[in-house]
């Protein structure tokens, strides 16, 4: 199991340490540090073996969070580890800074107490770890007998991620079908892959502990229901689209097995902001744009390129960010460009030329031109080109996936399903969407 | 490392708001006294704040060791924060203070007994980390009472006490009788109880292989399913490794398992996901094929791998390397996912590789178009180790996909139009393996690879365009010229590229013998006369020898036709596959290699294996699906073919020993004949005329100058040889020979050396005495090995006690490792050997016993031994006789495992005792006997198989030692 975990700042100096095991010894720290973080050449591996001992790591901002063992532990269970602590690190102080980090040093040993014991992860949502590590460290001790045993059982307990007894005036929910579109595509307009990756994230505001339902028009779900139902096969022609997933993941309030025998979503929701499920779709996507590419090598000091992009959704839907990446070579002296619409700008220190438009319409058209003057050079490589990558948000999701019913039910408490205010949005992003040239 | 306390004061501007970065800050003379002072203080805030001063000194690596007393006093607390501090620092100081840490006891005993169930588990669990044992004496009892604990968080908290108390002193977990209320808790009500149990006893179980601890049978089983359903993440994973151990009785068993599994492979945490696989890929194996569920488990299997690739890259890097090994062990799963596996250009690094590496694994006819437009495009990326492997993976493709190979070339001749210095070199070197695997076919490019002759720079590029030209070289028509211009500077070459030239030469020299009888005389004597190189001398005697004897036999052997490389020639081992298929999600399928390589001590030491299935009534059918469907057609590759897809003619293609054996001493003899007989030829031609007695007189000249006495040690240095034709006087197991004469006086200017191998603690150990005949004190020793067929190597520098004066003698030991470089050398287990003192380099080879390469845990799984013994092909079978032995099969048995043969089974047929045997060998390929005693007849009959029948000899000649020894 883990042997020890260690933080680090951007220089290498440890700000955290805290050892586990017997056979993690100080100069554990050191190794890393000479090994890894003051390695001349970019890391190759986020495992790394160093004299018998393998250190695990992440990086996030210019703070490195190392993980040690000497022993054939769950590698993925440690990265996970890592990422939840990580979680667990911003749902406490937000930011996870070098000041926040020395700032709450005493929290985080705290933590590091609960979270991982001998080296194996134990509970670490955020949710129930709040109830009894606070910032103010004391508040435990004035607990009653009630709530001790209450912060035990929730923290032992088969609901680990919601403490009983939360109340609302007005019950809420917002459901968020957020999307990101990947597209690689070749010169040609040929898909040589595409794939959405979507997550559902929910933020609950409701009483008690209530049992929720959710549906959404899964392919295999709304046919199995029109085989129960209907006869004839016209609803399956005139009624709604379903979509077809490929795999998808839940939050693990969601009752896999049930998921698993039925394909129904049920869950009792922890409070607050989290992600109900992530899934991936191949099927009939619907490629938000279409970036057609022209380039021309004019002599050996030239390039012409012309970028038309198209929007390929509802006339009545608008996209919006939209930002479309060309990049240039490296001994490129002057560009000249002209666009129809928005702004676009050559910036010298990316090696490319960025295209913004605030926003734009489905089913419409855009173009930009641009000469681009190169220096002559003597370097035998060729330049290669990268491929145009576009950033964008439309307010659908390009997966097709609909969101059918969340349904609340919480039988102790007095209100139903009626009474609970929910709100949907879709919203698809580009996620790595890229165009070769 | 004060340096960022220090910046610590700046913030204490900001900071009117209260922070703790200020505790940071005392980084002054005299602080340990301030903060005694402190610490001794009655007020409460004031201690508090001292405490985490002292806790931030120690986390920046400050020794506050001498506060202990201080900060034991403040334990005393009702101050959770504070106490929690109090105990964090006991936990990094007690051991260095046992006597002072016994003053906390007091205070862990009673908060064990407090109401607050939160102080409860505290107390335990930190009284658990202090490895002190008058401290662990008092735990017991606390420990005892909190399992018991009707609060699940104490519960929980103190089942993994007791794997923590096991770890310090596991005879009193043992006596105290933990291992079986730990055992009860797996039948908790609460989930986490059961999670935490179950991780525990795996970790116990782990340091007692037999102990059977878990006991899992079909109710507990039931009981951990149940469980699963319920608890948190960590512990889904803590239960699947744990189930991934179990053995299920039949088929039915193994899908219900498999069934309720499966809904974890939606789990969002994949960890969890992994270790679901695990349980699947391992289980799967004991379901009938025809079994439609087989078919929808497959299918079920490749969504959830597929979305792990769509996870932080971290994990999408481990994920990788055991999706790698799945698509060893299962390609159907993935064969259709090839798309998710193209490099996107934001991929780090370590992802991109991986990536690359499965992409080839999945190719195949109907994507091969598809892979080799991203190949190409991957090729003119920035990373130069990527364009390398992208390039490397082209030519992979062309060996895989016979009809995608033109395509190949072509792009591969694209690619080196780009003249792109690394990506022209790696493509001539990948345009060598396709020339091998499709000889006599795309010669017509060899034009345009000539014209890069002057920009490769690197020597595996050289040596690769060497090879063609020599290969080639009736078709080539400068082929001298290009060979010769790399003469020149044939001194400041790799050795790879002087061997590949050497070879090149002679090929060109039997082709076209009339223009180039010059070239081949100049590289024979650039070899032989001019190189140190004792692997480049060896091949230079033997190319000469042959030519100026037998100049047809000399064509037959040089121009021998290649055997065709294989398609994959870096599948992983079908056994070690295996092995890691069990290990999915750990590390050791990160690193790709057993837990034994890389985990200290007696955990991991054991080796998992994948139950082979046993259905009810079709047994006979059944023990043919147990070996690795996917991977049996191909040979395992047991020695790195790296060597041989150069064309290393010693090894690939000499023919016989006779052909050399009885050859008269015909090639003309240079004039560093002394050198000679030290350097190479010993080694090379040993096993040949071993036991010849024209050995003398074949290389009179240095047999002459030496004294008559000096005879037998010179005798001596070649003697080991002869020992290898008798086979007698191998050490055995623990059983050290006496050592033999490695390097005489004469040829050490007056340094001796006796050795000896033996294996102790499951160490190779290299046991030398060293002499001093000189007259001169020796210095600065150092020792070094030419690559050789196990890759050992010194595990550290040689420890000689100097100087060594004049007359004195020591004896020293070497340990040795098998992670050095490989080289597939004749006899097998030659070792050439180097020493460096102050005087000179000197070169001796020597011949170790292969049972020092036998490991402790070679002992194979009776089924697994049954599968493997039908897997390997018949030809690899290999019969020997071992005369004049007098024991019984029982005593030779013992005998044998004193060496790491273990016998498995033992039969009796017609007063014939069969046993059945095996080994491991430090590198993992493992030789399985069959050895028959007849009752009273002292010949015994031995059976080996192994997939790399070129151990058999070895295996054989260790055999013969352990029995009569």
């Amino acid at each position: 199991m883990i042997g020890g975990l260690f933080i680090y700042n951007h220089k290498g100096e440890v700000l955290i340490s805290r050892v586990y095991r017997d056979d993690i010894g100080r100069n554990a720290v050191d190794a890393f540090r000479v090994n890894v973080i003051h390695a001349r050449q970019q890391v190759r591996s986020p495992v790394t073996n160093i004299a018998r001992t393998s250190f695990f790591h992440v990086k996030r901002s210019n703070i490195w969070l190392a993980a040690v063992t000497k022993q054939n532990v769950n590698a993925a269970m440690v990265f996970e580890f890592l990422y939840k602590m990580c979680d667990v690190m911003t749902a406490y102080f937000s930011k996870i800074s070098e000041e926040n980090i020395k700032n709450n040093f005493v929290l985080i040993y705290e933590l590091l107490d609960e979270i991982l014991d001998f080296g194996y992860p134990q509970n670490s949502e955020s949710g129930a770890l709040k109830t009894f590590i606070t910032q103010q460290g004391i508040k435990s001790q004035h607990h009653s007998k009630d709530e001790q045993s209450q912060i035990t059982s929730q923290v032992t307990g088969q609901i680990g991620w919601r403490r009983e007894g939360i109340k609302y005036r007005r019950n809420e929910l917002f459901l968020d079908v957020l999307e990101s579109v990947n597209l690689l595509m070749s010169p040609q307009g040929q898909v040589l892959s595409a794939h959405v990756s979507g997550r559902v994230v929910m933020k609950s505001y409701l009483s008690g502990m209530p049992e929720c339902k959710f549906g959404m028009n899964d392919k295999i779900v709304i046919d199995k229901q029109q085989g129960k139902g209907a006869t004839s096969d016209d609803s399956a022609k005139s009624g709604k689209q379903s979509i077809a997933i490929d795999d998808c993941t839940f939050h693990q309030c969601v009752r896999l097995s049930k998921f698993d025998s039925e394909r129904s979503i049920s869950f009792i929701p922890p409070d607050g902001d989290y992600e109900l499920m992530r899934y991936r779709t191949t099927k009939d996507i619907i490629l938000p744009f279409r970036v057609i590419p022209l380039v021309r090598e004019v002599g050996r000091t030239k390039l012409e390129v012309k970028v038309v992009i198209k929007s390929n959704f509802k006339a009545s839907l608008l996209a919006q960010k939209i930002e479309v990446r060309i990049p240039t070579p490296l001994n490129t002296s002057g560009v000249q460009v002209i666009c129809m619409k928005g702004k676009a700008k050559y910036k010298a220190s990316d090696n490319a030329i960025v295209w913004k438009i605030k926003r734009m319409a489905g089913m419409k058209e855009s173009q930009i031109s641009a000469e681009i003057e190169l220096l002559p050079t003597n370097e035998k490589k060729k330049w290669t080109r990268p491929p145009i990558s576009m950033n964008f948000e439309v307010p659908f999701a390009p997966s097709g996936l609909k969101v059918r019913y969340l349904k609340v039910f919480e039988s102790k408490l007095n209100y139903s399903d009626h009474d609970v205010i929910k709100w949907v949005r879709y919203i698809g992003r580009s996620g790595i969407y890229e165009t070769r040239c | 490392m004060q340096e960022w306390a220090n910046q610590l004061c700046e913030n204490r501007q900001f900071g009117s708001k209260m922070t703790d970065s200020k505790y940071f800050t005392t980084t002054k003379k005299g602080e340990i006294f301030e903060l005694k002072a402190e610490l001794n203080s009655d007020k409460k805030e004031k201690k508090k704040e001292a405490v985490k001063k002292v806790i931030a000194s120690m986390t920046v690596g400050k020794d506050v060791s001498a506060l202990f007393p201080d900060v034991v006093n403040c334990m005393q607390t009702d101050n959770l924060e504070l106490k929690k501090l109090v105990y964090l620092y006991l936990m990094n100081y007690a051991k260095s203070q046992p006597d002072m840490a016994i003053m906390a006891v007091n205070t862990f005993v009673k908060d064990c007994e407090d109401p607050n169930p939160l102080i409860r588990a505290l107390a335990v669990r930190t009284m658990g980390c202090i490895r002190v044992d008058k401290i662990t004496e008092y735990l017991c009892e606390p420990l005892r009472k909190c399992l018991k604990d009707e609060d699940p968080y104490v519960r929980k908290t103190a089942a993994v006490c007791v794997a923590k108390l096991h770890d310090i002193n596991a005879q009193l977990v043992e006596d105290q009788g933990f291992l079986d209320t730990l055992k009860d808790l797996i039948s908790d009500s609460n989930p986490m109880v059961v999670a935490n149990a179950v991780a525990a006893l795996s970790e116990i179980a782990e340091s007692h292989p037999n102990s059977n601890l878990l006991d899992l049978n079909p109710q507990s089983i039931n009981k951990l399913l149940t469980a699963l359903n319920e608890c948190t993440e960590w512990g889904q994973i803590f239960i699947l490794d744990c189930l991934a151990n179990y053995t299920p009785r039949d088929d039915r068993e193994s899908q219900s398992i498999c069934e309720r599994v499966t809904p974890r492979l939606s789990h969002a945490n994949s960890a969890v996901v992994l270790s679901a696989v695990k349980v699947l890929m391992k289980f799967m194996e004991m379901l009938p094929k025809d079994l439609d569920y087989y078919g929808t488990l497959l299918k079920k299997l490749a969504p959830p791998l597929v979305t792990l690739l769509s996870a932080e890259p971290e994990l999408q890097y481990v994920a990788l390397r055991n999706i790698n090994l799945i698509v060893q062990k299962r390609p159907e799963i993935l064969k259709h996912e090839m798309k998710v596996f193209f490099v996107k250009y934001n991929d780090p690094i370590y992802v991109k590789l991986e990536k690359l590496d499965i992409m080839i694994r999945l190719a195949s006819q109907a994507n091969i178009a598809q892979v080799l437009a991203e190949l190409k495009e991957y090729a003119t990326e920035v990373d130069v180790d990527f364009v390398r492997k992208a390039v490397r993976a082209i030519g992979r493709c062309a060996i895989k996909v016979e009809q995608s190979a033109e395509r190949c070339v072509s792009t591969l001749l694209d690619l080196i139009q780009t003249k792109v210095n690394y990506v022209v070199q790696e493509a001539i070197v990948v345009i060598k393996d396709i020339f091998r695997k499709y000889p006599n076919k795309y010669e017509s490019v060899i034009a345009t690879l000539c014209e890069n002759l002057d920009s490769l720079d690197e020597p595996e590029a050289r040596a690769a365009m060497i090879w063609i030209v020599g290969e080639y070289a009736e078709r080539i028509d400068n082929a001298d010229e290009l060979l010769e211009s790399f003469l020149e500077g044939f001194h400041d070459e790799s050795t790879q590229v002087q061997l590949q030239l050497l070879t090149a030469i002679v090929k060109l020299f039997l082709k076209k013998p009339t223009e180039t009888q010059e070239l081949v005389q100049q590289v024979l004597s650039l070899a032989t006369q001019d190189s140190d190189n004792p692997d480049l001398r060896d091949r230079g005697y033997i190319y000469w020898r042959l030519l100026s004897t037998d100049p047809v036999a000399a064509k037959e052997v040089v121009l021998a036709e290649k055997p065709l490389i294989s398609e994959e020639t870096d599948l992983i081992e079908p056994t070690l596959l295996e092995e890691l298929i069990c290990h999915i999600g750990t590390l050791a399928s990160v690193y790709h290699k057993p837990p034994s390589a890389f985990v200290e001590g007696s955990r991991g030491v054991q080796h998992k294996r994948i139950p082979i299935r046993s259905g009810s009534g079709e047994s006979s059918e059944s023990q043919d699906t147990g070996g690795a469907p996917g991977a049996t057609e191909a040979p395992a590759a047991v020695i790195p073919s790296q060597g041989d897809l150069l064309g290393d003619l010693l090894n690939l293609d000499l023919t016989p020993p006779t052909s050399t054996a009885g050859a008269p001493p015909g090639p003309p003899m240079p004039m560093g004949g002394m050198d000679l007989l030290g350097g190479g030829l010993d080694s090379l031609l040993g096993g040949d005329i071993g036991g010849s007695p024209s050995m003398g007189s074949g290389f009179g000249a240095p047999a002459a100058v030496m004294p008559s006495s000096l005879n037998a040690p010179v005798g001596g240095g070649l003697g080991d040889l002869f020992d290898l034709g008798g086979g007698v006087g191998m050490p055995m197991g623990t059983f050290v020979p006496p050592k033999t004469l490695w390097l005489p006086a004469m040829k050490g200017k007056g340094l001796e050396i006796m050795g000896t191998f033996a294996r102790r603690a499951g160490v190779i150990q290299m046991e030398m005495t060293l002499t001093n005949k000189a007259m001169s004190v020796m210095t600065d020793f150092a020792i070094q090995f030419n690559r050789n067929s196990f890759g050992l190597a010194p595990a550290g520098p040689l420890q000689v006690p100097t100087p060594l004066s004049p007359n004195q003698t020591i004896d020293v030991s070497l340990p040795l490792n098998n992670g050095g470089p490989v080289m597939k050398m004749e006899p097998l287990n030659n070792l050439q050997v180097a020493v460096k003192n102050n005087i000179d380099v000197f070169y001796f080879s020597c011949q170790y016993p292969i049972s020092m390469l036998f490991v402790e845990d070679g002992k194979m799984d009776r089924q697994v031994f049954l599968a493997t013994w039908k897997d390997i092909p018949n030809e690899n079978e290999a019969q020997f006789q071992i005369n004049d032995c007098h024991l019984n099969s029982d005593a030779a048995s013992n005998k044998l495992q004193g060496s790491n043969v273990f016998t498995i089974a033992k039969r009796t047929v017609e007063g014939q005792d069969m046993l059945y045997q095996s080994m491991k060998l430090t590198n993992g390929i493992c030789v399985l006997t069959e050895l028959r005693v007849q009752t009273g007849s002292p010949t015994y009959t031995v059976s080996l198989k192994c997939r790399a029948a070129e151990v058999s000899q070895c295996v054989f000649q260790c055999y013969e030692a352990a029995l009569k020894n």
